[in-house]
């Protein structure tokens, strides 16, 4: 069987795999969001934050339980870090403690759903950062995102009330009826396939010419599996998805790249369900769909094609790839992570072709809603649609509507500075991280002899740190040494107000939106269930993003995949 | 004033007590039930899935290692040993920060496709490993010249295993055929016919190699 063959075989797979769980998964998250019943062990969580689950909040309500919540996580995983020196050596594996630059970037990277990494797992982080501090954002911030996603859909199915259900209880549900059950049963399937899971801490193993090698044990499955789960991304090792104790083989590699994909694709379904026609999730579904399918042929293309004069000196795009995966499934694994907000990599992006550099860029700056974080990827989706059918009601002449709500002035204002906020981040930080006088000495792949001379490569690392980061993606052009104060400052920050200034919009959308009586259906009513209205969204993603990126991706991926 | 500085000490108290239960719930509870069933059912995956030969554990079946010799080439890195097959070459870098162990760093090179100093060490990699193996330098393929993403990479491609075929039966003196069947006994194919791609675990081959080379 040819590698291109086997590349579109295991495409199929997944797509397959996909096709099959995503109407019982979205059905059953439609019926944990709204469902009465609470379950023991969840009262028993209710009473211990003191909440009353049953009490409906309006949009300010819903947005400052997000920012409370999130403020204390960022604070404990701040300090968790910087006390990591004084904890027992069985819990800190004789760690020190980390910097206060960089436990701030990673404090706030985990706690926005991003896992970008200035620092390497195995070298820095002992269990207690890792397991009690770590793991845990990696599920609670998953499940905020999907409490907005939650949030915002509701707006959409209630009339003529402010409310939005209730945000701990959202949280709680979210991360004891879905992510929970799920992970336990993705990290036995990896533990069955090679993933490590274990407190053995950092140990001698043998080696077969004589002498030992060290290896760090540790509770990595258990992690994986809500790293892809919960599109967080950041690995327990520094090589992260590549390492073999993360990801042993090529079913554990399609397996991850499946548990990237589940949830994002099955919301399209909830959506549905919530809204109380299913087609119109279907419509998002297929929008979200083809876009990354697209991407991922042109991946596959681009790097079996292998262009680049080191690449072609070697006969493949192999530098930075696993032989056990190929380049077909890492490019399959390279589209997956960067069109959702994941960031874990099974193969490294700075070392693909130009081109294939540009897709991942360009994957993060569509704004990840192909399908796009846990939740997340849903309401950027959602927003998305809001200017489809603006655009589409200018053409036509009429007040736009969509899901039988009005869009006014109001509802374009949020959803415009939604989609503001990130490029702002992105091209602002970038522009100054090139014209300031340290920030690129940190580049490694430079053009000449002096850092300034970064050539297009160098500048793409760059670009790409602050789209990952702005875009809570995590994964990195990896050359760029990020563990520098600037680098740690200005990503955390880029982290957190990618986060959530964006939510702040989506809630107030759905709090307008959710005040709203609905609007009768017309013959003029643009039909937003039909394959014309994702057509007309894959198009305004892609023009939108194109207009706003095109001068960065020309100065550097473009530049570097055309030279 | 007074009353919404209560309130926002409320508001922050409640998140505080969520992220405690839930830090339990998914820092502690969790990760302990998957170990412990981990542990119970799938002891060895767990542990690292070890291989054993003559009674020593010779490391993970999962990582890669090196076979090298004492002495070293002009730039101080040690010379590959002759009698064992070669795995890919490896950019995991040297321990740099916060850590007294020298420790199994995982990594990749992270240069570009037309960077200069990937493209020449791609080209030294092609002489050396034509050198090394007494074969045409065309004939080295690209897993041989390129690094891995882990750096810990445990496989390379059937056509590096059976360019290295010859050159260990050599070095071992072992009829060639016999070390060329043993290269092909260990060729895993792909997945259930179409997952990843062909690959020879050059741990196992070498456990093989050396039992075979006890009996000769």
């Amino acid at each position: 069987m040819s590698p291109v063959l086997s590349g579109i075989l295991q495409l199929t797979a997944v797509v397959a795999a996909l096709a099959l769980v995503h109407r019982p998964l979205g059905d059953y998250m439609a019926r944990v969001y709204s469902s009465d019943k609470h379950l023991r062990a969840e009262k028993w969580i209710y009473r211990l934050i003191g909440a009353d689950p049953g009490a409906g909040m309006r949009w300010p309500a819903y947005l400052r339980g997000i920012l409370a919540f999130s403020a204390v996580s960022l604070l404990f995983l701040y300090l968790l870090q910087r006390l990591q020196g004084v904890l027992p050596h069985s819990l800190s594996l004789g760690f020190t403690a980390i910097g206060p630059d960089q436990a701030f970037n990673t404090a706030a990277s985990f706690v926005a759903n991003t896992n970008w990494q200035s620092y390497s797992g195995e070298q820095a982080m002992g269990h207690a950062v890792q397991t009690l501090g770590l793991a845990v954002q990696n599920f609670v911030s998953a499940a905020v995102g999907m409490a907005v996603a939650v949030a915002l859909v509701r707006g959409f199915a209630r009339s003529r009330t402010g409310e939005l259900g209730n945000f701990w209880a959202d949280l709680v549900r979210g991360t004891v009826r879905i992510l929970i059950p799920l992970s336990v049963v993705g990290a036995l399937v990896l533990v069955a396939c090679g993933a490590i899971q274990n407190f053995a801490g950092i140990h001698e193993i043998g080696q077969l010419t004589g002498g030992t090698q060290q290896v760090n044990g540790g509770a990595v499955a258990s992690q994986e599996v809500i790293k892809e789960l919960g599109t967080n991304g950041g690995g327990y090792f520094n090589a992260n998805s590549a390492h073999p104790f993360e990801n042993p083989d090529a079913f554990t590699n399609l397996f991850e790249i499946f548990l990237i994909l589940v949830i994002p694709f099955s919301l399209t379904r909830t959506f549905g369900r919530l809204v109380g026609n299913v087609r119109q999730g279907y419509a998002i579904l297929v929008t979200m769909g083809l876009i990354w399918l697209g991407f991922t042929a042109l991946m596959m293309w681009t790097e079996y094609a292998g262009h680049g004069a080191a690449l072609q000196a070697a006969g493949g795009a192999m530098e930075g790839k696993e032989q056990r995966f190929g380049v077909g499934a890492s490019a399959i694994f390279a589209t997956t992570t960067t069109l959702t907000s994941t960031g874990a990599v099974d193969s490294f992006h700075s070392s693909f072709t130009g081109l294939g550099g540009g897709i991942t860029l360009l994957g993060m700056m569509l704004g990840e809603i192909a399908p796009g974080g846990v939740g997340s990827g849903l309401y950027g989706m959602l927003v998305m649609a809001i200017i489809a059918v603006f655009i589409a009601g200018l053409m036509v002449g009429r007040t736009p509507e969509y899901l039988g709500k009005k869009i006014g002035t109001r509802e374009i204002k949020f959803a415009a500075c939604y989609i503001l906020i990130t490029p702002t981040l992105v091209l602002g930080f970038t522009a100054l991280s090139m014209a300031l006088a340290s920030p690129p000495g940190s580049i490694l792949n430079t053009a000449g002899n002096s850092v300034h001379d970064s050539g297009a490569h160098g500048f793409s690392e760059v670009l790409y740190a602050f789209t990952s980061g702005a875009n809570n993606n995590g994964s990195a052009f990896a050359g760029l040494n990020a563990n520098t104060p600037w680098y740690n400052t200005t990503i955390g920050l880029a982290m957190l107000l990618g986060r959530f200034l964006p939510m702040v919009f989506v809630l107030a959308l759905a709090g307008s939106l959710a005040e709203q009586k609905p609007v009768p259906e017309t013959a003029g009513t643009l039909r937003t269930e039909k394959p014309l209205f994702a057509g007309l969204l894959v198009g305004a993603i892609l023009i939108i993003t194109g207009l706003t990126y095109f001068p960065a991706l020309a100065l550097g991926p473009m530049a570097e995949g055309l030279s | 004033m007074n009353n919404s500085v209560r309130s926002t000490a409320r508001l922050l108290g409640a998140g505080l007590r969520a992220l405690l239960v839930l830090t339990v719930v998914c820092g502690v509870i969790y990760p302990l039930v998957v170990t412990g069933i981990a542990q119970a059912a799938f002891h060895d995956q767990a542990n690292g899935s070890e291989i054993t030969s003559g009674g020593r554990s010779v490391g993970s079946g999962l990582l890669g290692q090196s076979y090298t010799l004492e002495e070293k080439d002009k730039d101080g890195n040690p010379l590959p040993d002759p009698k064992f097959f070669q795995p890919r070459p490896s950019a995991a870098g040297p321990n740099t920060e916060n850590t007294q162990y020298k420790l199994l760093v995982s990594g990749a090179s992270n240069l570009a496709a037309d960077s200069k100093v990937l493209l020449s060490s791609v080209e030294q990699r092609r002489t050396d490993v034509a050198a090394f193996n007494g074969v045409s330098p065309s004939a080295v393929p690209v897993d041989a010249l390129t690094a891995s993403a882990s750096g810990l990479d445990p496989h390379i491609s059937p056509d590096y295993a059976r360019l290295q075929a010859k050159r260990v039966a050599k070095a071992n003196g072992l009829p060639a055929a016999t070390v060329e069947k043993l290269v092909e006994d260990h060729v895993d194919g792909r997945l259930l016919g179409f997952m990843g791609e062909e690959r020879v675990n050059v741990l196992k081959l070498n456990v093989a190699l050396k039992e075979l080379r006890a009996q000769h």
